[in-house]
């Protein structure tokens, strides 16, 4: 993918949040920290393009979620900021790449103590398979056959795929 | 990093570390439900052989916010009073399953005999006249959110130098964060020795408020003094206290720090306490964040951050 299909398949997600969500009333966008924020900050833009409302984006960082504490390095990586209320919106969590669930898990767990929303979505640009949890995203950018030692990066410029030998050499 | 036992043990890219960690608990702490699951399954025990509110019950409280279970040992209704070694009480403590214990004692260096004794990871929460860490790195953040950063700022720390593992481990951290640190106290309540200290020394508080930063006032401790180094509170109070007469002397932007129990009217004007520069309530409100983020960075983090 690059930096043009990356923009039609955000505008074209934006109308299907439109379309499923009847409108934008009661919607809020979060990006999980850290890939999923810029994301949802252009979805936020499309999403103004179609229907002419600014809708809240909020960010999310689920370190303190995760079921991996301990295991390996958790950090956050950035201040969670979710400047409105949560209890009765439609939200639309905002990743980059869907791998084995655990993320959009911890997410939920997060969500939970900040307020009770409506509904939760999920809208990610990558999917790339390997799911170890029941969770499926409601907006897909692309589907993506990884193998497990591949790496996704999303950035403005487009998707890379590449393994952990590659990902080295570029630094 | 496995224990917090010294200031030094951080370095200044460690105390960096948990400072912008205690942002991401400052924002847990302000929410309706200020609580997350981090450390679950964990267990903290507080092993305190001193006299303590805030301390105790902030590490208990930073200790729950993380979700980790909590116990309590407190000298005046345990078997130390049947004649129990420290040694034997850590052990049996320990045998019990603990991951982390939060020790304070009378004694300067009985947190590094404590960490000899165990796999769990030990905080130091005041160890004599030495360190207390915890108490440094929260003061930190509490000039941090106020100026940005502690780089150049002029910190004087003021008052009872010689008994206090505050002003030990402050000047340490504050230095470290490049600020500059000049202790004003009459010569007897000023260590024996000041080589290595990385601060200035002044006699006259009148000559220092007006070019602080920050005023640092120690808890002049009557307990831990064993002689006559005073002539009576109250010329201490006339020479060394932040009267009112003396607060007008400060800066609009100084800050007031106290790490607590004040003597109000003798280091500290009652009034001063509550004047807008003062910081002391955010200094305990930070310090259950600083707290949380210590506890997270040895027990949940599974990060290495030197120690």
């Amino acid at each position: 993918m690059d930096a043009e299909d990356l923009r039609r398949a955000i505008t074209r997600i934006a109308h299907e949040i439109v379309e499923h969500n009847q409108g934008l009333a009661g919607c809020v966008l979060i990006g999980l920290q850290t890939g999923g924020v810029p994301l949802s900050g252009r979805l936020a833009e499309a999403l103004k393009q179609i229907e002419g409302v600014d809708v809240p984006i909020g960010t999310l960082d689920v370190a303190f979620y995760r079921d991996d504490i301990g295991l390996r390095p958790v950090l956050p990586e950035a201040v969670t900021d979710i400047p409105f209320e949560l209890t009765g919106k439609a939200v639309v969590l905002v990743d980059d790449v869907l791998f084995t669930g655990r993320t959009v898990r911890a997410a939920l767990d997060a969500l939970n103590d900040y307020g009770r929303p409506r509904s939760v979505q999920l809208a990610v640009m990558i999917d790339r398979g390997h799911r170890e949890l029941p969770i499926r995203p409601d907006y897909v950018g692309k589907n993506l056959p990884t193998r497990r030692d591949e790496m996704v990066d999303v950035t403005a410029d487009g998707v890379d795929v590449g393994t952990m030998e590659k990902r080295a050499a570029q630094r | 990093m496995r224990h917090l036992l010294s200031v030094a043990d951080l370095g200044p890219d460690g105390i960096e570390e948990v400072l912008r960690l205690t942002d991401n608990f400052v924002e847990v702490s302000a929410r309706a439900i200020p609580r997350v699951p981090a450390l679950r399954g964990k267990t903290v025990v507080s092993l305190f052989y001193e006299d303590s509110t805030r301390t105790r019950l902030s590490f208990e409280t930073a200790a729950k916010r993380l979700n980790a279970d909590t116990m309590n040992f407190s000298v005046s209704s345990s078997s130390v009073n049947k004649g129990e070694s420290v040694r034997d009480t850590v052990t049996t403590i320990a045998a019990m399953g603990v991951d982390a214990i939060v020790v304070r004692h009378s004694s300067a260096g009985v947190p590094w005999q404590v960490a000899r004794w165990t796999d769990a990871a030990v905080l130091n929460a005041g160890d004599g006249w030495h360190e207390h860490p915890t108490q440094a790195l929260l003061d930190c953040y509490t000039i941090r959110e106020r100026r940005g950063s502690l780089a150049g700022l002029r910190v004087a720390i003021v008052g009872d130098v010689k008994h206090s593992r505050v002003a030990r481990s402050n000047v340490l951290a504050f230095s470290l964060l490049g600020a500059d640190v000049t202790l004003v106290a009459p010569p007897t309540l000023l260590p024996p020795s000041l080589a290595g200290w990385p601060v200035a020394v002044s006699h006259d508080l009148d000559d220092v408020l007006p070019k602080a930063d920050v005023v640092y006032l120690l808890r002049m401790q009557r307990e831990r003094q064993t002689e006559a180094l005073l002539p009576s509170l109250r010329e201490y109070t006339a020479l060394y206290g932040l009267t009112r007469d003396r607060a007008k002397l400060l800066g609009d932007d100084t800050i007031v720090m106290h790490p607590g129990p004040m003597n109000r009217g003798v280091e500290i004007a009652a009034e001063v306490a509550d004047l807008p520069g003062a910081v002391i309530t955010r200094q305990v409100a930070n310090g259950v964040a600083v707290r949380m983020a210590v506890l997270f960075l040895i027990l949940g983090s599974g990060g290495d951050l030197g120690g």
